[in-house]
């Protein structure tokens, strides 16, 4: 009788144990999914943004153009890094292309200094603002889904979330560097 | 990370049940002395009734009626472009499932504040002062601090705490008035019960004790979620420079709001009466604390950063929440933005101001005209007439709205 009582206990500890396991994947499961989601929803952020940076171009480009007719060169390489960016396949490759194109948008604004007129043009300058906030959205964006690859690739790789992101295959993702030669931490356009 | 400066609010959790038990234990005290031992009872479920519906109205309108007793217009993005664009900026960069509302005040004076109760469902409501004085940087300083409020679920916070303090004034302000003009005749015939006299006497005391104890937990509340909320601007913007020098312009400020009082107080940026110096009863910090806190961030802008600045500026404690100290990632602060202003233009300025002023006629009902000799013609509803001259070149127009 005696006997029979110690194998009930056993049961429901062994039971218990196994509920209390289920528990805690399950949390740790849920856990690591709320974290990519946000991980991919931040990186939907920052496409909205790249594309409304694409769009901009050629309207800044069309305004600037009959101002500035000595500045084909500058004009091309904003055309041709803008093209690079939208046939980006990954996310390395956006990321070097933006850059280029970040770059390439520096060094027009430097130029436009040169040109008052240009300044003094209304539509210029709302073009201009938009593309200040469209940089800044790039650069908050950016912020936000690193934030998020951070604290996602945490959990896949400390102990114990790093068990239950390997039986159920999350895998680390990449962060977001946005490969600018003039300015690594913040994209910047100098007007 | 945002997650956890948010739930570790313990602090403010002991505050909000200290002035619950406050507000029914004056309650239950008001119900003895006016009834005796079994109105005690009564008297809890008075104050806990009374306390429930002002929540609940506030909770289906609250919002409403403070954007509306502020005189907030809701705008749209032609208005004022760059606004919209900071404000899209900062729920980028915090995340916010859904774009604030954005709200202008026609106020002179400079200030700002944040409504909703949760981060889907929010507005920022900025004074025209306040564009007036800021540059770029500085406004998206001070909207990131706002947006700060709304990640933190503070305006929950404060409302729920704001109307537990006006309920505590209500009830006190009834006992007192109650025993001012009809004390005598009702309680000189049970005079027997001496009991009651002494419960009269410990609820008068607490009926003026009562709202002040209230006042002192809500304001201490008040200001330690400014600390936080620049703690989270600066993490969102990553440059403490932008707010510190808004705040000093806003301080700087001798224009007083004209549209607030002590509950809605603590919604805004700065406090909105000026002159005044921090003490148990201010609203918020002094913000020659705060941009000293700011300014002596040097290394970086995570919340470790801020506290560092924080107990080497003040000498106390520090201000964040254990848990949310814990994310140690460094952030590099960014340095100062030259690119985005094309110098001060006042006829820009003046420009927007126009703009908005139009935005608000047409609200109201006004008609437009535009004349062929440059003059624009604003023309208020109800017109006694319906032909109307342009003062400058005569052309006698016809109104065709109604």
């Amino acid at each position: 009788m005696a006997g029979l009582g110690a194998m009930m206990m056993m049961f429901l500890l062994l039971g218990g144990l196994v509920l209390a396991a289920a528990v805690v994947v399950i949390g740790i499961y849920n856990g690591l999914v709320g974290g990519r989601n946000q991980v991919d929803n931040a990186w939907s952020q920052i496409d909205v943004q790249l594309k409304r940076r694409h769009d901009l171009i050629p309207n800044l480009v069309e305004t600037a153009k009959g101002y500035m007719q000595h500045e084909r060169q500058t004009f091309e390489s904003i055309t041709q890094a803008r093209s690079q960016a939208m046939g980006a396949k990954n996310v390395a490759e956006a990321s070097k292309a933006e850059g280029a194109l970040t770059d390439a948008l520096s060094k027009f604004m430097l130029v436009v200094e040169n040109y008052p007129d240009l300044k003094a043009n209304q539509n210029f300058l709302s073009l201009q603002e938009t593309l200040t906030s469209t940089e800044n959205k790039i650069a908050f964006a950016r912020q936000a889904y690193n934030d998020a690859v951070l604290t996602y690739n945490n959990k896949t790789q400390m102990f114990p979330s790093n068990i239950v992101a390997g039986m159920f295959n999350f895998t680390k993702r990449d962060f977001f560097e946005i490969e600018s030669t003039a300015e690594r931490e913040v994209p910047k356009v100098k007007f | 990370m945002w997650e956890q400066i948010r739930i570790n609010k313990r602090n403010s959790m002991i505050l909000l049940t200290a002035m619950a038990g406050l507000l029914l234990g004056l309650g239950g005290l008001l119900g003895y002395a006016f009834v005796g031992p079994q109105g005690v009872g009564v008297g809890i479920l008075i104050a806990g009734g009374v306390w429930l519906l002002l929540t609940l109205i506030s909770f289906s309108s609250g919002d409403q009626i403070l954007l509306a007793s502020s005189g907030a217009v809701e705008v749209t993005p032609e208005v004022h472009p760059m606004l919209f664009n900071i404000v899209e900026e900062m729920k980028i960069a915090a995340q916010l499932p859904a774009m604030p509302k954005v709200y202008i005040i026609p106020d002179p004076s400079p200030n700002a504040f944040a409504t909703g109760r949760n981060p889907s469902k929010s507005a920022v409501a900025v004074t025209e002062g306040l564009l007036a004085k800021l540059n770029r940087d500085e406004l998206q300083g001070v909207i990131a601090h706002e947006v700060s409020h709304i990640v933190h679920r503070d305006i929950l916070f404060v409302t729920l705490a704001g109307i537990m303090l006006g309920t505590i004034v209500l009830l006190a302000d009834v006992f007192l008035r109650g025993t001012m003009y009809g004390s005598h005749r009702r309680y000189s015939g049970r005079d027997n019960n001496n009991a009651q006299g002494l419960m009269i006497i410990i609820a008068l005391v607490a009926a003026i004790l009562a709202p002040l104890m209230a006042q002192i937990l809500y304001f201490a509340l008040s200001r330690k979620r400014e600390f936080l909320a620049d703690a989270g601007a600066v993490r969102l913007t990553r440059y403490p420079e932008g707010l510190a020098s808004a705040l000093e312009k806003i301080s700087g400020s001798k224009i007083p709001m004209e549209t607030a009082n002590k509950v809605t107080a603590p919604m805004y940026i700065s406090s909105p009466f000026r002159g005044r110096q921090a003490s148990l009863f201010s609203t918020h910090p002094a913000p020659e604390d705060r941009i000293r806190v700011l300014r002596a961030m040097m290394h970086g802008a995570n919340y470790q950063d801020y506290d560092q600045a924080y107990r080497s500026v003040t000498g106390k404690s520090g201000i964040i929440p254990a848990s949310a100290l814990k994310d140690s990632e460094a952030i590099p602060t960014r340095q100062a933005d030259t690119r985005s202003e094309p110098k001060p233009q006042p006829a820009a300025k003046a420009q927007q101001r126009i703009l908005f002023g139009d935005f608000i006629r047409k609200q109201q009902g006004f008609a437009f005209i535009d004349c062929p000799c440059g003059v624009k013609l604003k023309l208020p509803p109800n017109l006694p007439t319906n032909r109307v001259q342009c003062p400058r070149c005569k052309t006698v127009h016809t109104v065709t709205q109604s």
